[in-house]
Formats: structure tokens, sequence, C-alpha cells
């Protein structure tokens, strides 16, 4: 769990994160997002003190992070950046190995580990163990820093902006892999971006920044229908809250056992999904089927509307 | 090693500068149309050999040196706490390298002596500059993402500078050590003013005696050492880089 206190930056004259408070619960993904210069990174950034607070704290499992040297609590969070940062001199495998080295793993135990990341990350190690970064993709390199970051199982894991700089479909296939790496190794995250979506599509909790201040830190959901500030509905979008709401929720919860026709919808679309599909093939129902290929239920257009409107 | 021409040239060359040296004698018929009056056409006041490990030697002193104090210096200047001294460095390195070797000698022998020394300190001072510079940029262009990474994983600031900076730096670094010790190999030949063994001797004795045949002896052998260390650098700086800084 990690907890922000009051946290207070300052640079000269501007106040660059005023007075922030947040927490993250165990396991949960939590997005920061806001425009440029507003704080979000520095934010991010004096959680694992790469900047260090004018004032306030953070506690991480109920820890000041000031208990213990910079370099030492860092180890223990894992951070990944934009561009990914791999070291060009070093190979996939050494990269990964990064921080386990650091914290004196032995080579039979980082080795096993680094296998288990790269098949998470749908790279076969035989095949690229030993490359070095400059012979992958920028998906693969990303992934690899994802996994560099993941490395020594943190519980902790930052992220800024970190598929900034990737192709809008390498970058839907990235976000997919990180829920499941999540999952997985139930990480708490909290990441940095300065899109909507990405945070709509990641987050347990979205933090809206503006100016250094936090204007609203609450499930996605809320800040839609209950923005706590006129800019916070403005930056989550007016004109297309009502299908941003609709892809919050998946096809299967909404769906009515009982038999069911019209075009399949897989369990896992959002509804935002559903509805396009439904609109497209002119139906005004359709099967939700299970990933394993059995009928969940039905799924109306009816119920769909009804749920795009604010409770 | 493979067959390939530069490889062929290479020990083309290295082959020509050690028979040379090894049995200059031989190679008395190619030199005596430079001589005059029955001069002897191969050097014959001292071991060709030795003088040239000798002047091989004095170069490599000097340059281990330079290494030791320009890598430190480019280090220390580019950490936060050293910062402020890089004009005063910069102004130091630069002032070696322009004030020439022969006065640095002429300076030197009234405080150290004939002999070595003064070649060392010569040579030391001259050597300086490029391995500094080349430190500095290789150190300063480090990718700030990259550092920001290293330390982000929680690497302390010496685990960052070793780890990441000097390997990354090493190309540069490297470069600056080779342009230095070839430079110096040419310029160690002005050692033989101050009674320093080297190559200068044969050219100094050459220039006495009126004797071209010894001039070109001088000259070619460290002509030679100067092309064949500059290619063994660049070797062994591409087979520690490769990897780092891809073509």
């Amino acid at each position: 769990m990690i907890k922000v206190e009051n946290l207070r930056k300052r640079y000269g004259a501007s106040t660059v994160v005023d007075d922030v408070t947040m927490t993250v619960e165990r396991g949960r993904f939590a997005v920061i997002v806001g425009t440029s210069g507003s704080g979000k990174s520095t934010l991010l950034r004096m959680i694992n003190r790469l900047v260090e607070p004018d004032a306030g704290r953070v506690l991480i499992d109920g820890k000041d992070t000031r208990d213990e040297p910079a370099h030492l609590l860092r180890r223990r969070i894992g951070y990944a950046i934009q561009g990914h940062g791999l070291f060009p001199h070093r190979t996939v495998a050494e990269n990964i190995a990064t921080v386990p080295h650091l914290l004196g793993w032995s080579e039979a135990r980082i080795r096993p580990r680094i296998e288990e990341l790269l098949h998470a990350f749908q790279l076969d190690p035989a095949g690229y163990a030993h490359k070095f970064p400059h012979q992958l993709s920028g998906g693969q390199q990303q992934r690899v820093g994802v996994a560099r970051a993941l490395a020594a199982e943190p519980a902790v894991l930052l992220m800024d902006e970190p598929f900034g700089a990737l192709d809008p479909i390498i970058r839907g296939k990235a976000q997919d892999d990180l829920l499941a790496i999540q999952r997985r190794f139930g990480t708490t995250i909290v990441l940095v971006t300065h899109d909507m979506d990405e945070a709509f599509r990641l987050g347990d909790r979205v933090a809206v920044m503006s100016h250094g201040r936090m204007l609203q830190y609450d499930r996605p959901a809320a800040l839609l229908t209950r923005p706590a500030d006129p800019l916070v509905a403005r930056m989550t979008g007016i004109a297309d809250r009502a299908l941003r709401l609709l892809s919050l929720t998946g096809a299967g919860e909404l769906a009515t056992p009982g038999a069911a026709d019209g075009p399949e919808i897989p369990a896992a679309a959002s509804l935002r999904d559903a509805l396009s599909e439904l609109l497209w093939r002119g139906a005004s129902a359709g099967r939700v089927m299970r990933e394993d290929g059995t009928v969940q239920g039905q799924l109306t257009i009816a119920a769909i509307i009804a749920h795009g409107k604010p409770a | 090693m493979s067959l390939r021409p530069a490889n062929l040239l290479r020990a083309a060359t290295l082959a020509l500068l050690a028979g040379f040296l090894l049995w200059p004698q031989r190679f008395a018929p190619l030199f005596a149309p430079l001589t005059q009056y029955g001069a002897p056409p191969i050097y014959d006041q001292g071991d060709l050999l030795q003088l040239t490990l000798a002047h091989l030697a004095t170069v490599c002193i000097a340059a281990v040196a330079s290494t030791l104090v320009a890598v430190g210096l480019g280090i220390f200047v580019t950490r936060p706490s050293g910062a402020e001294f890089l004009p005063l460095s910069r102004a130091l390195v630069n002032v070696g390298q322009t004030f020439p070797p022969v006065a640095v000698l002429a300076v030197a022998v009234p405080m150290v002596g004939f002999g070595e020394k003064p070649t060392l300190i010569a040579l030391f001072a001259y050597g300086l500059l490029p391995i500094f510079e080349n430190t500095m940029v290789g150190l300063q262009t480090c990718n700030r993402e990259l550092l920001e990474a290293a330390s982000g994983m929680g690497m302390s600031a010496r685990q960052r500078l070793l780890g990441v900076e000097l390997p990354i730096a090493m190309p540069l670094i490297l470069e600056g050590v080779r342009l230095s010790l070839v430079i110096n190999i040419g310029t160690a030949t002005i050692g033989s003013t101050v009674a320093a063994k080297g190559l200068g001797e044969v050219i100094i004795a050459g220039l006495l005696s009126n004797n071209t045949a010894f001039i070109l002896q001088g000259g070619l052998v460290t002509g030679l050492m100067a092309v064949l260390l500059y290619d063994a650098v660049g070797m062994l700086e591409r087979r520690i880089c490769k990897s780092a800084h891809p073509a």
C-alpha cells in the first residue's frame, strides 16, 4: 500500500506539486493523468525519491520512505520510464537482471526469474535473452523495460508514460499485457500518463492533476458521473462521456441469463464495443459468449443504453 | 582473424617492422644509395631494437599516466561535486597541449635532470588533452534517460559510473587514448635531445653526420609503430565496444 501525505514540491517560485494526498491500496492500479507541467511526473518521482519532497511524506506498507537510503528504497520499487532506458551495452538478460544483481541474488535464482519474465512478456528466452536492445523492435524494448522493472518482484511498480513512444496498435497490446501481468503478480502500480483513454483503460483509480493540485482521485466511473471540478469534466471529455462510461463495463457484467440470439459478443468486450457491434449489425440484442465458447446470456441495446446514463 | 585484406596488410606491416629491427643489416642494400662517402647505410651506434623498445616504453608509461589523470579528471568534473572545477581543469589541460613539448623539456631538464624523466613529463602533459576531452564528452553525452533509469533502479552513484557511464563512454575514451598515443610516438623522438633512449637518437645521428639513411630509418620505424599502435587500439576498441555502439 502506498500512502502519499500532503506532498509538496517547489522549484523556485513555482509550486510543482501542491499538497497532494492519495492512497493506493495493495494490488491496485492507480493512474495519474494530467497535462504536461501538471506535476504528475514529479509526484511519481517523489514516491521513489528521485525527487525529494519539500513537505509531506510517503509511506509504503506503513514505512516512511525516508527511513532508508534512497538507492536501497529504489531497489524495492520497480521503475519503468518512457523510451524504456535499457542499457545499450548489456544484453536483454543482463538488463533484466540489473536489480536482482544489485540485491545480490544468486545466479541460480536470477536465471529462472529472467526466463519466467521473458515468457510472461512473450519473448522466447532462447531467442531474446542474449540479444542487445538495439536488435529489438520498439515494442519489444518496451516489454523488456517493464520486465526489468519487475525483475526483483517489487510489490510496487512506478511507470512514467511507459507507452508514450509506441504506436497505437502496439500500445493497446502493451496495455493488455500490463493488465495481465498485474493480475498475475499482484503488483501495486502507479502509472503516469497524459492520455485519458489510457488512464480509463488501465486504472482502478484515476487521479486528475492540474497545476500541481490533485483535482480528483476516484474510480473512473465517478470521474465521469460526479466530476469534482469543471476541469475534470473537461479533461475526461464531455461530448463522449456516455460512451466512455460504457467502456468501463464489460459485456459479461450486464448479460442476462437465458435464451439468447443475435450476433456474438465476447464477454470481455466493453459495453461500448458491444453497442458498436450491435449498431453495425442492426440488431437490438446479442449473445454474450464466454471465452470457452459457451453462451453466457443475452445483452440488449436497451440495457446498454440504460447503463450509459449516470445513476 | 580471417584472411581479409586488412589483416594481411596488418601482418605484412608488422613483419616488415620486426624484420627490420631483428636483422637490420639485411636491409643495407636498400639504404646504401642514400649514403655518401662510404658512410654506414644502417644505424650502427646502438641496437635499433633496443632503441625502439625504449621508445615504446617511454610512450606507454607516459600514456598510462596521462590516461589515469585525464580520465580521473574527466570523471571528477562531470560529477555534481566537481562541476565547478571544469573550467579550471580545461584550462590546465589545454595549457599542457599548447605548451610545445620542446619547451617543456627546456623547463624540465634543470629541475629533474637529463634522461627519461623530462621526456616523460613532456609526453604526459602533451597527451592529456585528447583523453580528457573525450572522457568528458563521453560522460556528458550519456543519455539522461539511461541515467534516470539507473538511479531509478537503485544504483548508487558509484555503481552508475562503473556500470553504465564508463562502459558507454568507453569508445570515446579509447579514441582519445589512441590519438594521444599516436601523437606521442612521434613527439617522443625529441626526447633524444635530452639524452632519453629512443628513436630520436637515430634521426639526430643522421642529421649530425648528414646521413639520410639514418634519418629515414628513425622516421620509418617511428611511423610504422604509430600506424600499428593506432590500428591495435582501434581493434581493442571495436572488441570492447561492439555491443554498446552498433554501427
